[in-house]
């Protein structure tokens, strides 16, 4: 593991790329929200497994980082376990599970429970950048609806999903605006995160390979999923806690046990369950962690 | 008792292994050399080179084997190296006319200057599994003489047509003119109708097929005809700065057709007959014609038709031809989507909740 890949550069990409895809990166943080389309290149892993998030993650990182890899919460499953394999190889970075350890976190799916601080970096991979992509397909037509701020078609959706199912039926990649200004997809991570980006301390930012676009939330941005005022945006909720660490806060993954259909919940996102169990939080299928 | 799913690391590790060893197959039978699928398997290897967008015969091979002979997976791996490489310069444009030909047909003159050249085809063979090749043992004649010497000069049919004006003339772009390179700068449409050409010349060979194909049976159609066809190596120039005059870096072979299309004329343009075009690495005889259908079809704004096909509608066809992107995105669905899951399945719980509690509540009161 501890071997760096000969005869490629240090993350992969060659220096003129990264330097391409700062700029974009930078070009984006200077406008929250809005999609800043990037000479997109060919990495190693195939599109639509974290592409974007890979090149963004190998234009920030640098020898110093320490790098955290999660897929749905978790740090081993095996896509998590590929990209992180993938930067250790080529960068001789140190990585980690902890995410309070981390000063980059590249994710698919999630943000972690903990807050973050203003020294980390969030970096999400984005399938679709385009949040208005399902209600009108053309592309010359989203960018000239974000040019003009012209948000109506969403806001009719979400209207028309309360009319016909009494409630707002997006559970994950859940609309938000950001900084007032532009719609943006959070990348389908679930709606009990959108909260977490909102004045979140740490830069975020979202790379979307096979499309070829970089956005970016500014540290301590405004970010508001959206809603009605009859139906304020809600979070899911759970009416077990996590079966190991007890936690009633947390996202829970549904674990199916047996045949029979039995089911349990667990934290999805690992690291925080190990933590709590570190702690002493132990669930009724959970067992206690030596703390460290 | 559950335990968090953990050693997603060394299950990697032993299914790489276990590829590796599927790969190698039957370890009695001789293992397949990189000489043997360059020189045997020729049109895989150019296929590669074509989508891989990277001219190289021996890592096209190379790519072929590591990929147990699927080629999209090939193709995958040439544009993972191809992205690695740094330009050091821009070539001349190659000049088909001056092509060493292996092939020349046109389908819209009997005979024309410099004549037809079937070459190595596959047309007019019968598809009859030749049981002949089972027979590893035999000894292959050598080559014998070259046969006939072809003209030097093979003019390009649509010059010929270009003469009395029959045909749209094509304009080089000002020599300054900075060529778009897609696999650089991401797609901005409205595209021009070089980044459309190069989207199609790395596009999926089955795509294109289907999407000209699809032109031919209606939703688009353009009345083509193959003006011509031709194969064979042509030089490959560049100049250095340091020394102000082309020189030549080497020879590649390509496929290039030139489709006649037929065109009523429009408000703006008289009628006259339009082009086509496609050009691919190798011989690629199947995907250079798709590919001209397509491109063809892809003119229609520009030449005032109706846009009624998926194949006339550039946003579909750029966004959807690359076997690299799509086949990672569709494949990406192999990847755990557990939390999105569990999302829905809270939302789709709650709405069915709320659906019995409605029922119930109509059974009470009888109403609708």
């Amino acid at each position: 593991m501890n071997d760096v890949q000969q005869g490629y550069n240090f993350a992969y990409i060659d220096e003129q790329t990264k330097r391409m895809i700062r700029r974009a990166i930078i070009k984006a943080i200077a406008i929250p929200g809005y999609q800043v389309p990037f000479g997109s290149r060919e990495m190693p892993l195939p599109y639509g497994w974290g592409t974007g998030g890979i090149q963004v993650t190998a234009s920030v990182i640098g020898k110093n980082d320490i790098l955290k890899v999660i897929d749905q919460g978790a740090d081993d499953t095996t896509n998590a376990v590929s990209i992180r394999r993938f930067f250790a190889r080529t960068t001789g970075v140190k990585t980690t599970e902890k995410t309070s350890e981390a000063s980059l976190i590249q994710t698919r799916h999630r943000i972690p429970e903990q807050r973050l601080n203003e020294k980390q970096i969030m970096i999400y991979q984005v399938p679709i950048p385009e949040p208005l992509r399902w209600l009108e397909a053309r592309e010359k037509q989203t960018r000239k609806m974000h040019a003009l701020a012209e948000y109506g078609l969403m806001h009719v959706k979400l209207y028309e999903d309360i009319s016909r199912f009494g409630r707002i039926a997006t559970s994950y990649d859940y609309p938000v605006l950001v900084n007032d200004r532009y719609l943006m997809a959070p990348s389908p991570i679930p709606k009990f995160d959108n909260p977490k980006m909102d004045n979140m301390p740490s830069l975020q930012l979202f790379g979307a390979g096979r499309e070829k676009r970089i956005y970016a939330i500014p540290p301590y941005t405004k970010v508001t999923s959206l809603d009605f005022e009859d139906h304020p945006f809600e979070i899911q909720q759970w009416e077990e806690n996590c079966a190991l660490c007890s936690s009633e806060k947390s996202y829970l993954d549904e674990v199916v046990m047996n045949d029979e259909g039995e089911r349990m919940f667990v934290c999805s996102d690992t690291d925080y369950c190990e933590k709590r169990r570190r702690q002493g939080h132990i669930g009724p299928m959970g067992t206690a962690l030596a703390a460290e | 008792m559950y335990v968090a799913v953990k050693g997603g690391e060394r299950a990697i590790e032993n299914a790489h292994q276990y590829l590796a060893e599927e790969r190698r197959g039957d370890v009695t039978a001789r293992e397949l050399s990189i000489a043997q699928i360059k020189s045997q398997m020729t049109l895989a290897v150019d296929r590669v080179m074509a989508e891989g967008s990277l001219y190289d015969q021996d890592l096209a091979a190379l790519a072929i084997k590591q990929a147990r002979g699927d080629l999209i997976e090939a193709i995958f791996l040439l544009r993972a190296f191809r992205t690695t490489l740094s330009r050091f310069a821009m070539t001349q444009p190659i000049d088909t006319g001056s092509m060493q030909v292996k092939r020349r047909i046109s389908a819209t003159y009997k005979d024309l200057p410099g004549g037809q050249v079937l070459g190595p085809t596959f047309d007019y063979t019968h598809r009859l599994l030749d049981f002949s090749l089972l027979d590893e043992t035999k000894i292959e004649p050598l080559p014998g003489d070259e046969g006939c010497e072809l003209p030097e000069n093979m003019p390009r049919v649509t010059s010929i047509l270009n003469r009395d004006d029959m045909i749209e003339q094509e304009h080089p772009d000002a020599e300054d003119d900075a060529v778009s390179d897609i696999t650089r700068e991401p797609l901005d449409f409205p595209t021009d109708r070089a980044s459309r050409l190069q989207n199609l010349a790395r596009g999926d060979e089955g795509f294109l097929l289907a999407m000209g194909y699809s032109t031919q049976r209606g939703y688009g159609n353009n009345h083509p005809f193959a003006g011509e066809i031709r194969m064979g190596e042509v030089e490959v120039e560049i100049i250095p700065e340091d020394l102000g005059f082309p020189i030549i870096i080497g020879e590649i072979a390509v496929t290039e057709c030139e489709l006649i299309n037929q065109f009523k004329g429009s408000s703006v343009k008289p009628p006259q007959f339009t082009r086509g075009y496609g050009l691919a690495f190798g011989h690629s005889e199947r995907k250079v014609m798709a590919m001209a259908l397509v491109d063809r079809a892809l003119r229609a704004k520009e030449l005032g038709e109706t846009v009624v096909g998926p194949a006339q509608d550039e946003e579909f066809i750029m966004y959807h031809s690359d076997n690299v992107e799509s086949s990672g995105f569709v494949q990406h669905l192999k990847l755990p989507h557990y939390v999105d899951f569990q999302g829905e399945l809270e939302m789709v719980r709650n709405l069915r909740a709320e659906h019995s509690g409605k029922e119930q509540e109509v059974r009470k009161t009888g109403g609708v």
